[in-house]
């Protein structure tokens, strides 16, 4: 975590960065999971080793 | 884009494009909200906060504000939309596959008054897939996943139990050719569970990367809906079995999941009952159902809903600091190394990467579409041959959706669940305003619960 006065900034993945880096499609199917129903993409893990 | 709010003692401030999370004192939230509504001069900005906050000298508005510009300036605070024009929601998606839903049984021995698949059977004939069925929808994924290496097939039905020969035959034949065409099958089992033994235990752990286990809660929650054919609960069948086969897992993951309704809008009570049988891998989802069925959720649940995440992402935390915690599907989220630009913009592969196969052979979208002959894509032999629903499912993303534009969270759901919004409005391309509130308030409480872990 990032300490300022008022503001604490914290920890995540860099997304415009990702532009560069990401897309290598290794990671599972949204829905391939435990929910089958109502599915997002952002509890997925990124499976890109290369990252 | 930023979104702003305060829950569980936390002021936190997600910039959007950026994935920047910023938590952030009331004085600062209110300056970044101000900024935001750009209906102030920043010396109007100064002023209200001087009122607001009497005990605060100049130099300490100045200061916060810096911070904000600083921000501001390293685009982590009111960052552009860099990602609009990526030409994925084209066709790049297209002609890769990488999992497949295989209803290996249009049957059941449930007879769930929920099941969208109709107990079992998807409105139609009751069914077992062959072998043959199933190894030529092994090799059409094979042939079809392009330079992909990890590949995932579901056993689903219905109740894919009731073909277990033909299930451990498939992962046989799978494993037999991984090597040869340098891919690795990720194999998952959703199951009810009345026909777990010994045998079934030592294949799922042994051959499964994934097993979600199907339990709404309570007894009494539990057996209301989930019975058999002649009319009784099946809590006390399944949940030894599940104890079971859970004791004997030493490798993959696994998921207790339930379906909450209009019935139980109190879900917490069944997620806690969950946790407190053992198990610590948990999801629980809302019923997808026609609105008029009595079970349906309403308009007057939907607060209670919103309140229920909450007290669950409290406990969650609570038992967390006291060392009995457990996992909640939809609150895995990983700051630091979660999914890329790609991944948060492409949606959930449904009718493109992701495919369901009947027992027959047919191609759907995926397996919320079976029922539906309008959404019959090919089938395992011939491939995709609906060529214009494959490329209108390409464009289901998180930029394709009008109501989606202005949403802070369509890069957490990337524009959510293709079948939800087709049964809600009767277009893929629009959402479902229902589930969407879901989903923002289950992304608020993980975001909090994550932040909230840093400081155990």
């Amino acid at each position: 975590m990032e300490n300022k006065k008022r503001i604490k900034t914290i920890e995540t993945r860099d997304l415009a960065n990702s532009m560069k880096n990401g897309g290598c499609g290794e990671c599972q199917t949204s829905c391939q999971s435990a929910c089958k129903t109502s599915c997002g993409v952002a509890n997925q893990q990124c499976e890109n080793k290369k990252k | 884009m930023i979104h702003q709010y305060k829950l569980n003692g936390y002021n936190i401030v997600l910039d959007v494009y950026s994935n920047s999370i910023h938590v952030v004192d009331d004085v600062a939230y209110d300056i970044i909200s101000m900024y935001n509504n750009k209906n102030k001069s920043q010396e109007e900005i100064i002023e209200k906060i001087l009122t607001d906050y009497p005990n605060l000298t100049m130099d300490e508005v100045l200061d916060c504000i810096s911070e904000i510009k600083h921000l501001e300036n390293e685009n982590k605070l009111f960052s552009e939309d860099q990602y609009k024009d990526i030409p994925l929601h084209k066709k790049s998606a297209k002609n890769v596959v990488k999992a497949l839903c295989l209803h290996v049984a249009h049957t059941c021995n449930l007879n769930c008054e929920y099941c969208f698949a109709s107990q079992g059977n998807y409105k139609g004939k009751r069914a077992l897939m062959t072998y043959e069925v199933g190894k030529q929808a092994l090799d059409f994924l094979i042939h079809n996943s392009g330079t992909r290496r990890n590949l995932e097939v579901d056993f689903f039905g219905g109740e894919p139990l009731m073909n277990l020969d033909v299930c451990k035959k498939l992962v046989k034949y799978a494993r037999n050719i991984e090597e040869q065409y340098d891919k690795h099958f990720r194999f998952t089992l959703t199951t009810n569970g009345m026909l777990i033994d010994d045998e079934v235990i030592e294949f799922a752990n042994e051959q499964m990367d994934n097993v979600v286990l199907s339990l709404d809660g309570r007894k009494d929650v539990h057996d209301r809906l989930r019975k058999d054919i002649r009319g009784n609960g099946s809590y006390d069948v399944i949940v030894p079995k599940f104890k079971k086969l859970i004791n004997n897992r030493t490798k993959g993951t696994y998921y207790l999941r339930g379906t909450f309704t209009h019935f139980n809008t109190d879900f917490t009570n069944d997620i806690l009952h969950m946790a407190d049988l053992g198990f610590t891998q948990l999801s629980m989802e809302p019923v997808v159902c026609p609105p008029e069925d009595p079970y349906a959720l309403t308009k007057e649940d939907l607060p209670i809903i919103l309140e229920q995440y909450e007290i669950l992402a409290k406990e969650m935390l609570k038992r967390e600091k006291h060392g009995n915690g457990f996992t909640f599907y939809h609150y895995m989220i990983d700051l630091a190394h979660g999914p890329c630009i790609y991944k948060r913009m492409s949606g959930c592969g449904s009718g493109t990467e992701y495919l369901a196969v009947t027992p027959w052979g047919e191609l759907f979208p995926c397996h919320q579409f079976v029922s539906d002959p309008k959404y019959s894509m090919g089938d395992v032999w011939k491939g995709i041959t609906n060529i214009p629903l494959q490329d209108e499912f390409s464009m289901c993303n998180a930029y394709a959706r009008k109501e989606c534009k202005d949403c802070w969270a369509k890069l957490y759901c990337s524009g959510g669940c293709a079948a939800n919004a087709y049964h809600a409005s009767g277009s893929i391309l629009s959402t479902y305003e229902y589930g969407c509130e879901l989903f923002k308030k289950r992304m608020e409480c993980a975001i909090m619960l994550q932040i909230a872990k840093q400081e155990i």
